[in-house]
């Protein structure tokens, strides 16, 4: 598979002033919302560590809570399934669906299907799949993979959306005041979700006490998805699980406030059994997940709770949109989450980094993200999915910093100072540092010479 | 007090201002400098870079020159911050932890060892901007940071408050990564650049004469850009103006 290439994507997407400047404002105006709220609860840091604390032990003991999960589920009424990668979760969806003779699916917006490619498979077989939340279904409507995970089109604009829609759902194409362009898409969505054979949502959380999913949302698409066809369909990740219907208490105080600075999604829903004459079916998905929480440094992402603060804080992200990182999860989270599932296309996400630990910082569940970055990059180098220029170099300065004469003489052999700089950082051409950025002036005279001197008086 | 100074490999050829004034610094407060002259680079661009295997002879000569100080001191962040939590490519000897827990950034030192608040012969009657690098801040922990809710301190604004004159203005976004990140800083270029234009028009925007830091490389990447843009802004060393810089 081809390395993605997030500097040219980011490259495109900062020559685009209007649309950079809004990305980086918008977000960092997530981030600070996020701040505010956050820090009005005194006791946020200890919510983090319990949060931490509870995801660590579901996932150290993630067989036994998966099988009581299943138990409770099955004698709710659920029927359960068990995926062990993306292709086994897309067949067994397409065979609920056929069993059923269902032809239209409304969903409301899932990571993990997006990651499974669900959308692709069910259409190639005849199924109409249908995003209802908004942000989705624009990136749907735009053949795009979601750039963020609590806002799919944030790096769009409302005039991009307008161009979207007048030539998907027939709107006026100069039309782009924000909640005519909502109203628009409501009013296109809501015969499809009322005519819909079968409802798909994901799952925020699931309780082995309960067997019960809890989804957040703020559209109310969710709920309209899984309530009006009467089969319901929800596709977990084996590493949702919680133990106890009263950890809820800590997850749902922090997924909203951390994600978007609000209090609470506007929709927090709760589903447990089929209602009458009704079917209801969960999906478990494996995908990778069980390799992950095999991996000594690694498996601390499984954690992740997808509230995307990591990407609002990121200062990268901000500057290269989702888009860039060519997985279906992006920034900081997506730079260690997607090289477990493909080391090589994924080799470069580990590098659209400066590691400046913000991302670890706002992670409701501590994940050390910035310190699995650089543990990353030695796993990358070690396999030799270095590019070759970089992997060259680094051999040349470690050669050359670990000899003080080989030092002196390359810092001496330099036509000016100048060059010493890519030299000692990076052998690299000169005219990357300058294309944005006057070059240092070179002093006449090395620290080490000053003190020499110094020394001789 | 014998203090061991290391002067990171870009400082020693790039800016030997900072490394004087850290040397002139410390002897006023009574330290006997040392400067091993065999020194070269902590191997924080071989670590950075994910080739830890490449920074084990670099990081084994580092421990030969620093081996046996009590206080090894330098004028930059990120390679503290390195040498303390990333000097991880050879076997731990008690040499190389020994060394790896006695090295201090300058501010650190400063403000934790020798616990020194007053600086008379400096005075600097500017609005600056002070930039604490992401090494300082989120590892070193010099500073509160933003993103958590913590009680105000900043160990390199209590040393420069006590300078006569100067004047802090507040930026936007005070502790944003300003987009250095060692070699990211050409291997990521567009975004790294777009970074540093962002930051150094915050502190101009905000009123800042001076972008103070104790991190050189942050400060000449934001030279770079501010240059570029034609800002006017200026850029010191946190150890310039503690020892006396006038502008």
């Amino acid at each position: 598979m081809k390395r993605v290439d997030h500097v040219g994507y980011s490259k495109k997407f900062i020559a685009d002033e209007k649309h950079i400047q809004f990305h980086d404002k918008r977000l960092w105006a997530l981030r600070t919302d996020r701040d505010t709220e956050v820090h009005g609860i005194v006791e946020w840091e200890e919510l983090r560590s319990l949060a931490s604390g509870i995801k660590e032990h579901t996932l150290t003991h993630l067989a036994d809570y998966l099988a009581e999960f299943e138990r409770n589920a099955t004698s709710n009424g659920v029927v359960v399934h068990w995926a062990k990668d993306a292709e086994e979760h897309n067949r067994i969806v397409y065979d609920i669906l056929t069993n059923r003779k269902a032809k239209v699916l409304v969903k409301s917006k899932s990571m993990l299907t997006e990651e499974c490619e669900m959308r692709p498979y069910l259409e190639e077989r005849g199924i109409t799949v249908v995003e209802t939340d908004l942000g989705e279904q624009i990136q749907q409507l735009d053949d795009e993979m979601p750039a963020h995970i609590v806002v799919p089109s944030v790096h769009k604009l409302a005039t991009d959306v307008a161009k979207i829609f007048s030539r998907t759902i027939g709107t006026d194409p100069n039309e782009s005041r924000i909640p005519a362009l909502a109203e628009a898409q409501r009013q296109s969505t809501r015969p499809l979700i009322l005519n819909a054979d079968a409802g798909m949502t994901g799952c925020n959380f699931a309780v082995a006490e309960t067997g019960g999913v809890t989804v957040c949302t703020n559209e109310g698409n969710a709920d309209l998805s899984s309530n009006v066809p009467s089969l319901h369909i929800a596709s977990i990740g084996i590493e949702k699980l919680i133990p106890k219907l009263e950890h809820l208490g800590v997850f749902i105080r922090m997924l909203s406030r951390n994600a978007l600075g609000s209090p609470i999604t506007q929709y927090t829903s709760h589903f447990r059994g089929p209602r009458e004459g009704g079917e209801m079916h969960f999906v478990l998905v494996d995908n990778g997940r069980s390799e992950r929480l095999g991996m000594e440094d690694f498996w601390y992402s499984l954690k992740c709770i997808r509230c995307g603060a990591c990407m609002n804080t990121c200062p990268v992200y901000r500057r290269s949109s989702g888009l860039s990182y060519g997985g279906v999860y992006s920034g900081p989270i997506g730079a260690i989450i997607n090289p477990t599932f493909d080391l090589k296309k994924y080799s470069s996400l580990p590098f659209a980094s400066t590691m400046n630990g913000s991302c670890t910082n706002v992670c409701p569940v501590r994940i050390n993200i910035h310190e699995q970055i650089y543990k990353w990059r030695q796993i990358i180098a070690e396999k030799n999915e270095l590019p070759f220029v970089k992997k060259e170099a680094m051999k040349v300065a470690g050669v050359v910093l670990s000899s003080p004469t080989l030092f002196r003489a390359a810092i001496k052999s330099a036509d000016t100072a100048v060059a010493i700089l890519p030299r000692a950082v990076l052998y690299n051409p000169l005219n990357v540092w300058g294309k944005h950025r006057e070059v240092p002036e070179a002093p006449e005279q090395t620290f080490r010479d000053w003190y020499l001197e110094r020394n001789k008086k | 007090m014998k203090v061991a100074l290391f002067i990171p490999c870009f400082i020693n050829a790039f800016f030997p201002d900072v490394g004087i004034a850290t040397v002139e610094l410390l002897e006023r407060f009574g330290c006997e400098v040392v400067y091993p002259l065999d020194q070269t680079c902590c191997g924080q661009p071989m670590g950075n870079s994910g080739c830890e295997r490449d920074a084990k002879a670099t990081e084994d000569l580092f421990v030969r020159n620093f081996v046996g100080y009590d206080y090894i001191v330098a004028p930059s962040g990120s390679c503290v911050h390195h040498i303390r939590d990333h000097m991880t490519a050879g076997e731990q000897t008690p040499e190389l932890r020994a060394v790896r827990a006695n090295t201090y950034e300058l501010v650190e030192f400063l403000h934790d060892v020798l616990k020194v608040k007053d600086f008379p012969w400096a005075e600097f009657p500017h609005k600056v901007g002070l930039h604490n690098s992401c090494g300082t801040l989120r590892s070193l922990r010099t500073a509160k940071m933003s993103e958590i809710e913590e009680p105000f301190f900043s160990k390199p604004m209590a040393l420069l408050q006590n300078v006569k004159g100067i004047e802090f203005i507040k930026p936007d976004r005070p502790d944003e990564c300003c987009g250095f990140g060692g070699t990211f800083c050409v291997t990521e270029e567009p975004v790294s650049a777009q970074m540093g234009a962002d930051k150094v028009r915050d502190h101009k925007r905000n009123g800042a004469e001076y972008i103070v830091s104790a991190d050189s490389s942050c400060l000449m990447h934001q030279q770079g850009c501010a240059d570029r843009l034609e800002l006017g802004l200026k850029f010191i060393h946190i150890a310039q103006i503690l020892n006396g810089a006038r502008a």
